[in-house]
C-alpha cells in the first residue's frame, strides 16, 4: 500500500487484486504510452482501489486506459452520485476517495460534492477532463473553467499542462487531500494532455511547497490545558469530525475514563466516543439534547477538540457558555478564533495533543458535575409519543438501531430524518455515522451510502432518508442493483419536506409553502430497479419489514409510512442561546 | 482597533495564485485598498503587497487562512512593524507652455521626474509613500490632471526587523 493513503482500516481482498501482467514481478517498467497510461499507473501506485466516475468526451483516453487497469470503476447514474460515493468511501474508510469525470457538465455537475467535501473535510481527489490546451479560453464545446469555479470550495486544485508535472501533481493532490484538516483536490486534465505521448516516472515523494501541517502541540500548552484541567469543577469535552480525522477516539475514550470528563458530541463527532458510555451527555446544539445544551451552557471549562464552533452548534454567539475557560485545538490555524475568543488556542494534531495530556494523569473531582448532567438527563431525555398504531420516525430509528445491534453504519440524508438519526442511534465506533454536516446537502445520503457499502461490503449500511432527499439522487438505485451492493434504505415517509415544514410551523403560521411533496410508489421504484420494495405503515409491520431487510441479501427500499407533522425536539430557535431550547410545541 | 493593514504574502508563482489570494479576500469579507504583485529574491517565488484594513481578529484570519492556501509560502501582518512602504504613480497633468515654469516650481520639492512632455501637457513619475502622492496630486489638480495611474503600495520590513515579525507568524 501506499504512503499517502491513511491506513485507517483493513484493505478487503478483491478490491485491490492484482494488475496480472503489470505488478506481477515487476521488472520492467509499467508499460505506458501515453498521458492517460500514466495517470491511470500512478493512481494505482497512490493505492486507489477504486473510482467513481462517468466518462465523456475530454476523459476518453483515460477511460481506455482504465479499461485495462485493475482498478475497480463504478459507473453511477449521475457525477454528484459519484462524488458523494465518493466520500462515503473516504469517511468510513480514512482513506482519499477518488472521482473521475468529463469536462463541461461532467465536471460541474461535481460542485455539490466538492463543495460538501470541503465543508465536511473529506479526503477526495477530483479528476475533471478539460478540453485540449489549445481551445481552453475559447469557449469550447464543453468547456468549464471549474477551476475558477471550484478555487473557493476545494483545498487546492490543478491543471495539468505538462505531461512532465502529472507525478508530483497527483502526488501532492494525494497528500493534500489527506493530511493535516483533510479535503477535496481537484486535478484537471486536458485532453491533449492525457491522449499525448508519455514515459513511465514513478510517484514520487509529495513536494507541496508551502503546504505546512501543524503536529504536536508546545508541552507549555499541554501544561496550560492540564492546569486548567485540574482547577476546574465542571469540565466538558466539546468534541467533533477532527477527533475521528485523526484517529483519535480511542485516546478521547482514554482520557474522559481517566478523568471523568462528561462529552458532548457535534454532529459530526458522532461516533467519536461511544454513545452508550454514562459520560456521553450527547449531541449538542440546535437539536442537542437537553442535558448537552445546559451543559454547555453551565461548564467551568469547555475543551473543544477537534471542533469548528459552527452556528448549529454555538446558538446565539454572545450567549454561548459564558462562565467557562475555554480551550480550542484543531488542527487548522484559521478555525482558532474565527467564531470564539478562546484562552487557550492550541494549533495541533489532537492526536498528538491527547497523548501528551494523559501523560498529566489528570483526576479533577467531577462527581457532583455528572451528578448534575444526570439530573438533567432525567428531567428531559429523549423522548417521543409512540403509539401502536401510528408509526413515529423516532421509533423507526430505534427498530433499525435494535435489529442490527446498533452496529450497522448509518448515512443520512438531510432534514428531521437525519437529526432523529443522530439522536436515535447509539453510535458507538468512529466512522460509523456519515452525515452531511456543513453544507446540509439533500441528495447526499444514498450515493455516499453507496460508496460506503463499497468500502464496506461485509457491513450493514443503512441510509435513512426522507422521501424528499432521496428523490434528489434516486437514479443511484440502478447503480447499487448492477453493483449487488446490498445496502438498505430507509425512507422516513412524512409526505413532506419535513424540517422546512418544521420552521414553517414554528416560524412562518403553519403557511406550509411548497413543503408538501408528493413521491412514486417507492415499493414500485424499487421493483421497477430490480431491488426489493417493502412498505409498513405501523410499529408491528415496521419490526417485521426491518427484520426481512436486513435477513435480505441484496438491496432494499424500506417505506416507513410515518405520521405527519411530528417534529425534531429539542430546538434552538435560530438566534436563541442554547439554554433557550424549546422542548415541544405547544400551537397557543 | 479597526486600522490599515499591510500585508506581505510570498506565494509560489504559478498561474491563479492572485485570484486564489484576492478571491480569499473577497469571499471573507475582507477588502482590499490596493494590492502589488511581482517577482520576490527567489525564482519561482512573487511577493504581493495587500493594502487592507480591519481589527486584530480580521488580522488573525487573513494570517491564518491566507497561510492555509498551498501556493502561500509565509504571509506577516506589517502593520505593527516598521516598514518600507512605496507607492508609484503617473500623473499626467495639462501644462500649457505659459503654466510650465509655475508647475515644475510645485514640481521641485517632491523630487519627481518629468518622464513625458507633449505639447498642450506632461506626465510626470512620483515615488513615495501614499499621503505625498496625494499631496502632489492636490497640487496639481488646479492646473487641470488628465490620467493618474498608481501603483499600490508594495513594502518590505525595514532591515533588522525580519526576524521579530516572522516570530510573531
Ligand atoms: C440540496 C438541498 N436543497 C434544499 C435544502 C433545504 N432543506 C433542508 S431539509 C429539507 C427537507 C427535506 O425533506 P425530506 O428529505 O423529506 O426530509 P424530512 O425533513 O422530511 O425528514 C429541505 C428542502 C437542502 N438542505 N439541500
Amino acid at each position: 500500500m501506499n504512503q499517502f493513503i491513511k491506513e485507517t482500516d483493513t484493505v478487503h481482498a478483491g478490491e485491490g487484486a492484482t494488475d496480472s501482467a503489470q505488478t506481477v514481478g515487476q521488472v520492467n517498467p509499467p508499460n505506458v504510452k501515453t498521458g492517460a497510461d500514466l495517470l491511470i499507473t500512478l493512481l494505482k501506485e497512490a493505492g486507489v482501489e477504486v473510482i467513481f466516475g462517468y466518462p465523456g468526451g475530454a476523459v476518453l483516453p483515460i477511460y481506455d486506459s482504465l479499461y485495462d487497469s485493475s482498478i475497480r470503476h463504478i459507473l453511477t447514474r449521475h457525477e454528484q452520485g459519484a462524488i458523494h460515493a465518493a466520500e462515503g468511501y473516504a469517511r468510513v474508510t480514512g482513506k482519499t476517495g477518488v472521482v473521475l469525470v468529463t469536462s463541461g457538465p461532467g465536471a460541474t455537475n461535481l460542485v455539490t460534492g466538492i463543495a460538501d467535501a470541503y465543508m465536511d473535510s473529506t479526503p477526495v481527489v477530483v479528476m475533471t477532463g478539460q478540453v485540449t490546451m489549445e481551445s481552453i479560453g475559447r469557449d469550447a464545446f464543453q468547456e468549464a473553467d471549474i477551476m475558477g469555479i471550484t478555487m473557493p470550495v476545494t483545498k487546492h486544485n490543478y491543471q495539468v499542462r505538462d505531461i512532465n508535472d502529472l507525478p508530483q501533481v497527483l502526488a501532492d493532490a494525494f497528500y493534500i487531500a489527506n493530511s493535516g484538516r483533510p479535503g477535496p483536490v481537484l486535478i484537471d486534465l486536458p485532453k491533449n494532455i492525457t491522449a499525448g505521448p508519455a514515459t513511465y516516472q514513478p510517484l514520487p515523494q509529495p513536494a507541496a511547497r508551502g503546504y505546512k501541517i501543524p503536529t504536536a502541540p508546545a508541552k507549555e500548552q499541554v501544561e496550560a490545558i492540564a492546569q486548567l484541567i485540574s482547577g476546574a469543577k465542571k469540565p466538558l469535552l466539546y468534541v467533533g469530525g477532527g477527533i475521528i480525522s485523526s484517529g483519535a477516539s480511542e485516546l478521547l475514550r482514554q482520557f474522559a475514563k481517566q478523568t471523568q470528563i462528561p462529552v458532548v458530541s457535534t454532529l459530526m463527532g458522532l461516533g467519536a466516543y461511544p454513545a452508550g458510555d454514562e459520560q456521553f451527555v450527547g449531541m449538542l446544539g440546535m437539536h442537542g439534547t437537553y442535558a448537552a445544551n445546559k451543559a454547555i451552557t453551565d461548564c467551568d471549562l469547555l475543551l473543544a477538540f477537534g471542533v469548528r464552533f459552527d452556528d448549529r452548534v454555538t446558538g446565539k454567539l454572545q450567549m454561548f457558555s459564558l462562565h467557562s475557560k475555554k480551550v480550542h485545538v484543531d488542527i487548522d490555524a484559521a478555525e482558532i478564533g474565527k467564531n470564539v475568543q478562546v484562552e487557550v488556542p492550541v494549533v495541533a494534531n489532537i492526536k498528538d495533543t491527547l497523548e501528551m495530556l494523559l501523560q498529566h494523569h489528570l483526576h479533577p473531582d467531577t462527581k457532583d458535575w455528572l451528578a448534575q448532567l444526570k439530573a438533567w438527563d432525567n428531567e428531559w431525555p429523549l423522548r417521543y409519543h409512540g403509539t401502536s398504531d401510528d408509526l413515529k420516525p423516532q421509533q423507526v430509528v430505534e427498530l433499525l438501531a435494535k435489529h442490527t445491534g446498533g452496529q450497522a453504519i448509518v448515512t443520512t440524508e438531510v432534514g428531521q430524518h437525519q437529526m432523529w438519526a443522530a439522536l436515535f442511534y447509539p453510535y458507538s465506533r468512529p466512522r460509523q455515522f456519515v452525515t452531511s454536516g456543513g453544507l446540509g446537502t439533500m441528495g447526499f445520503g444514498f450515493p455516499s451510502a453507496l460508496g460506503a457499502q463499497v468500502a464496506e461490503p461485509e457491513k450493514t449500511v443503512i441510509c435513512v432518508a426522507g422521501d424528499a432527499s432521496f428523490q434528489m439522487n434516486i437514479q443511484e438505485l440502478q447503480t447499487v442493483v448492477e453493483q449487488g451492493l446490498p445496502l438498505k434504505i430507509a425512507i422516513i415517509n412524512n409526505r413532506f419536506l419535513g424540517m422546512v415544514r418544521q420552521w414553517q410551523q414554528f416560524f412562518y403560521e403553519k403557511r406550509y409553502a411548497e413543503s408538501r411533496i408528493s413521491s412514486p410508489d417507492f415499493v414500485k421504484v424499487a421493483e421497477a430497479y430490480g431491488a426489493l420494495g417493502l412498505r409498513a405503515t405501523n410499529p408491528a409491520e415496521a419490526e417485521a419489514i426491518i427484520a426481512q431487510a436486513i435477513a435480505h441479501d441484496g438491496p432494499v427500499i424500506m417505506d416507513f409510512v410515518v405520521k405527519e407533522e411530528e417534529n425534531v425536539f429539542p430546538m434552538v430557535p435560530p438566534g436563541k442561546g442554547n439554554h433557550e431550547m424549546t422542548l415541544e410545541w405547544s400551537e397557543e | 482597533m479597526d486600522i490599515e493593514r499591510t500585508f506581505s504574502i510570498l506565494v509560489n508563482d504559478r498561474p491563479g495564485v492572485l485570484t486564489r489570494i484576492a478571491g480569499l479576500f473577497a469571499r471573507r469579507g475582507f477588502n482590499i485598498s490596493s494590492i502589488t504583485v511581482g517577482s520576490a529574491e527567489e525564482a519561482g517565488v512573487s511577493r504581493m503587497t495587500i493594502v487592507s484594513h480591519g481589527d486584530e481578529a480580521m488580522a488573525m484570519q487573513v494570517l491564518t487562512q491566507v497561510g492555509k492556501l498551498v501556493d502561500v509560502l509565509d504571509v506577516i501582518d506589517m502593520s505593527k512593524e516598521k516598514i518600507v512602504k512605496r507607492e508609484l504613480a503617473l500623473i499626467k497633468v495639462k501644462a500649457e507652455s505659459s503654466k510650465r515654469q509655475e508647475i515644475s516650481h510645485i514640481l521641485d520639492p517632491f523630487r519627481v521626474s518629468v518622464v513625458d512632455v507633449g505639447h498642450s501637457s506632461i506626465t510626470v513619475q512620483i515615488t513615495g509613500d501614499e499621503e505625498k502622492i496625494d499631496a502632489l496630486i492636490g497640487l496639481l489638480r488646479p492646473y487641470g490632471i488628465i490620467e493618474i495611474s498608481r501603483t499600490g503600495a508594495t513594502a518590505l520590513l525595514r532591515s533588522g526587523t525580519e526576524e521579530a515579525s516572522d516570530a510573531a507568524v
